[in-house]
Order: C-alpha cells, then structure tokens, then sequence
C-alpha cells in the first residue's frame, strides 16, 4: 500500500482486486480528495492463468477449446481469433457457407454481451428492474445459441477451416423468431436508457473519454466509437464474410448529432450495436449460399497438415467489447510455438484513468462497468484515511451508487 | 483521411528511408467471404538501430493502432513483434503492419515507444517481466501480471534455463507416494 497516504488533502481508497462494477478481479487504488478522484492506479494479474504458456503443450484443436475457456462470456471470440490467425498462417481456405455461419454466431455472441452489459449498468445505478427486463431479453438469444450450438455459454462450435454446425431451413423460422422478439422489444430498452431522466442524470458527462485520449491509449471496440472514432475489424477489414455484408461504423451521432464520449454516449453506442447485429445477421441468412462447411472435416488429417507448416498468422475479430488479437507462430511441430492473446479490455485500461479522473466515488461503479471490463469479479474495497484503514465492501460502494441515483431522483 | 498510402506506397516510404535497415519485407493477402475482398498485411523485420526512427515515421505518416506487442524467445535473441494497423476509419482500407525487430539476449535492451503512443505502456510492461527485456524510458517499471513476490530473473516466456520450468509441478505427480 502506498505510503503518501499521510498527506492532508487527499488519501486513497483501494478498490479491488474484486472489482466494483463486473465479477471480475482488477484493483484500483484512487486518490481522493473529498468525493473527487485525483489520481487512479489500475493492477492486474488477479486470474492471470498462464493460457499462453499451457498452449505450449496442446496442438491446435485442443488450444481451441482451452481458447473458448478464456473468457465466459467471449467464447466464441477468442477461438475465433485463434483460428484466424491458424489459417492466415497455414494459408488455409475457408468454404463460403462457413464464413456466414460464422457471423452470425460472432453477432449473435454480440446481442448477448451487450445485453448482459446493458443489464448490470443498469443495476449499478440502482434500476434493478431494468436488469431483470434486459436479462429476460437476453435469455432469448441464448436460447436460441443453446438451438444453434447445442450449449449456452461455452459454444463449440468453432473449428480450423470452417464451422462445426450447418443452420438448416428448418431451423430457420426459430431464429426469424427470436430476432423478431427483439425487434419488438428493442424499444422498451431503448426508452428505459435514452429517455429516462435519472439515466441521463447519472450518465451523462460522466466518465468522458475525449477523441484524442482515446486514439492515443488504443483504446478498442464501442470504448473508442462512443468517442468518435471510426475504428470496427469488421468493417476495416475483410474477414469471415463481413466483406460482403453491408456494415458501416457506428458512432452514437448516428443517434444524437454530436458525441461526448461520456458514459451516456457508451450506453446508445451499445444498443445501437444490437440493432447492428440484427441487420447483419438477417443479411447473412438472406445470402448465405450452399455448400461444405468445413474445408477438412478429417481433424487428425488436418493436424498432420498442420504439423509441417512454419509461419506466422495474426487473427483479428471484432468481439463484443473490442478488437480481439491472436498472434500464432507455427514452427512444424505438433503444438505452436508462441500463441499470444489479447483481449479488448487489455488495451481499454489506460482510458480507465482519464474517464475516471474527476470523477465522484460513487461513479466508481458505472465508469468502470463503461468500457464493459472483462477480467473476472467483486467484494472487498478499502478505504485508508489517515494510515487508518476502514473496509467498504462491494454492497457498500454499490449502495453509494445507488444513494446518488435515488438523490438524483428527488 | 485523404491521403493514406497503398500497401505498395507504404513499403516505398520505409524501403526510401532505411533502406537496408530493413531486413526483410512480405507483404500477405487474404481473401474471404463470397466477393473475395481482401485485406493486406505487411510484415517487415528491422535493425534494432534504427527502431525508434521506423516508428517515429510510421507516427508521422498516420497514428497507428497499437493492438499488442507480442514475443519470441528464438535461442540467441528475443524477437518483438510491434503489431499496428494503419488506415482504418475506411471500409476495408486498413493495413496489418507488423514491425519485428530482434534483440540479443546479451544485452535485450529497447527504447521505450510510450513517448509517441502511450497505449503502449500495459504491453512494454508485460514484455519486460515475460521475456526479461529491458525497455529503456518505460514511464512505469512496476510489474503488470505478475505478482510482487514473483522471483528475480524468472521470465514465463523464455525457453532457456531463465524459464518457469522449475516451477511448475505437473498435477499428475502431486501427492504421488
């Protein structure tokens, strides 16, 4: 713990490791001076689990399913990326029925993520209610994953050169289905976050994020849109089919006219998203042509093809919270030699400090939960004051949260 | 953004200015989806010498995205790869642009690049405890992943007897009589 805690004018409160907005391990420690947050400290490596390293003794099926346990919730981004950088690197085609397939399981991983984020924003702030509707919304969409993959979470579907399962005609209507109840219930959403005044109140001019921090500190995904800048994998480059979708950035002036980078303009960046991902996976079932869906369906053939080809692969995807990137270098062995991961939160840490600066304790919370933080969980915060230590678990900051919502209120 | 150079033009403007600084360039296409519309990346190794230059002009040229710096332990050196992407912010106009430079591992020393892109700092400290490189001018030093009480001289991503070898224990053999 730092020692500069003695000064008069401000002291510092640690937050973490169990972090205060998702169920994921990160540590913050702020200074504060009175309710204002001067300074933030972020560390990590609370559940750094060595994945890279334990790739060293698995071949590349078997790194795809350690690749789907990565993440909970991005389990279908990470051996997306993985296979990706595989077939840049083995220089392995892809059947086209394959691609399409494969977008819409990366949209409807999307429709899920953001609906998940969508629920636990709205419970930092106090709405639980809204929680309970976006929730239900989103049991929807895993249903309807669990109809396509066989599994609601860790999905399995992805494979080197292709997908596992086909969607059939007759499994058609069921997803038609699903998307429509969306469609028809996007709007109650919709008016819960954009319209409702309390939101607005919590959410607006908080944790601002300007252009050019965000361009600076790399930061990915609907962090650094709801900035402004134009910056989506899947629509700067051509992979799986997106290069034959139609798909544009989306930025929240799409919405409003002008952009704040504030926490407001990251809540439409991410409905908009929603929206996006519906579009695209309509476009796909309307075009997607016939054909194999899989270029080796034999996996011991394809890992003996696998073992004898030396070169370098990068995969790129857009995950739900950003631009998730594998690198893979294969050196004609069994197993790769190096396999580096890197997910979208990695490089949305550094914004953290400038959205956070400014900020109130209670904001803690929504400003953290913003960029959509992928690291694993919550309990125990505490606060030094004066080398005295007082303990503020994870209920208490979420009870200032909402104290400050229901203020708001009055 | 009116102005950004082609695959071809990008390689000109490096090849003009380091000329044989520059080790070796490839440049890969992939084609996908239906309509085969393509995406090119540029894998250029470089002399450790001129790196901070190499960058610098690629800053000048357009500020780059900075997704990741990852590594190689090759035996006799350490390899970083710098992997940036140039031209976004147009539909299916970014450039994969991977700068790789090779250090000895006698003296794995390299100049920090936080000063022009200061994303950069999560990642140049996790090279330094993963693979035991020295960034010179890293503007935080502290460990990122790794915990406090992690042993000296111990980098997870080595393959020589600096390795984690010795500390791992195979689960298999625990409490084996």
């Amino acid at each position: 713990m730092s020692q500069k805690t003695t000064t008069k004018t401000t002291y510092h409160i640690p937050v973490g490791p169990i972090h205060p907005a998702l169920k994921e391990p990160v540590f913050f420690e702020f200074e504060i001076d009175g309710e204002k947050i001067v300074d933030v400290d972020v560390k990590l490596g609370h559940v750094h689990r060595g994945v890279e390293w334990a790739s060293r003794k698995r071949n590349p099926i078997q790194i795809l399913y350690l690749a789907e346990r990565i993440c909970g919730i991005c389990s279908y981004c990470h051996p997306a990326a993985f296979t990706l950088g595989i077939e840049d690197a083995a220089d392995i085609e892809v059947p086209e029925r394959a691609e399409y397939l494969r977008v819409i399981q990366g949209e409807l991983e999307r429709i899920a993520s953001h609906m998940l984020w969508a629920g636990v924003a709205a419970h930092e702030i106090g709405f639980d209610t809204v929680l309970f509707l976006t929730w239900e919304m989103r049991e929807k969409i895993m249903d309807l994953t669990e109809f396509l993959c066989g599994n609601r979470v860790t999905k399995g579907i992805m494979t080197i050169g292709g997908i596992r399962r086909d969607i059939t005609k007759d499994m058609i209507p069921q997803i038609t289905k699903s998307l429509d109840y969306l469609k028809d219930n996007f709007e109650k959403i919709r008016h819960i976050f954009l319209d409702d005044k309390t939101v607005k109140l919590r959410s607006q001019g908080a944790g601002i994020l300007t252009k050019d921090d965000a361009l600076r500190l790399c930061a990915v995904g609907p962090t650094t849109r709801a900035s402004a800048i134009k910056k989506d994998v899947r629509v700067d480059t051509s992979y799986f089919a997106y290069g034959d979708l139609d798909i544009d950035y989306i930025t929240p002036d799409i919405l409003t006219g002008e952009v704040n980078g504030d926490v407001y303009d990251r809540i439409i960046q991410r409905l908009l998203e929603i929206k996006q991902s519906i579009d695209l996976i309509e476009q796909c079932l309307d075009i997607m042509p016939n054909g194999d869906i899989v270029s080796e369906p034999n996996i011991p053939k394809l890992l003996n093809q696998l073992k004898k080809v030396e070169g370098e692969g990068v995969g790129r995807h857009e995950a739900p919270r950003g631009e998730v990137f594998h690198y893979v270098k294969l050196t004609g062995e069994d197993t790769p030699f190096t396999w580096k991961v890197r997910a979208p939160t990695y490089n949305n840490i550094l914004p953290w400090i400038p959205m956070l600066k400014g900020e109130q304790i209670a904001d803690i919370p929504i400003v953290a939960a913003s960029t959509d933080p992928c690291m694993s969980c919550t309990n125990r915060v505490g606060i030094i004051k004066d080398g005295n230590r007082y303990e503020l678990n994870k209920e208490e900051l979420h009870r200032l949260s909402v104290e400050k919502t229901r203020r708001l209120m009055r | 953004m009116g102005n950004n150079k082609t695959v071809e033009e990008l390689v000109k403007y490096f090849k003009d200015e380091f000329k044989t600084k520059i080790k070796s360039i490839d440049i890969k296409t992939r084609a996908a989806g239906s309509k085969k519309k393509e995406t090119s990346t540029i894998w250029m190794k470089i002399d450790k010498t001129v790196f901070k230059d190499v960058i610098k002009h690629l800053v000048d040229y357009q500020y780059p995205h900075l997704p990741v710096v990852s590594g190689n332990d090759l035996g006799k050196n350490i390899e970083l790869i710098y992997h940036f992407t140039v031209n976004y912010g147009e539909r299916l106009k970014e450039i994969n642009f991977h700068i790789s430079v090779e250090l000895p591992k006698s003296k794995p020393e390299i100049e920090s690049i936080c000063d022009l892109i200061p994303g950069a700092l999560i990642t140049e400290r996790e090279k330094q405890e993963f693979l035991g490189v020295k960034i010179k001018g890293i503007p935080d030093d502290r460990k990122l992943f790794l915990p406090d009480d992690w042993p000296d001289k111990v980098y997870p991503w080595r393959r020589d007897e600096t390795g984690p070898e010795k500390y791992y224990k195979n689960l298999h053999e625990v409490n084996k009589k």
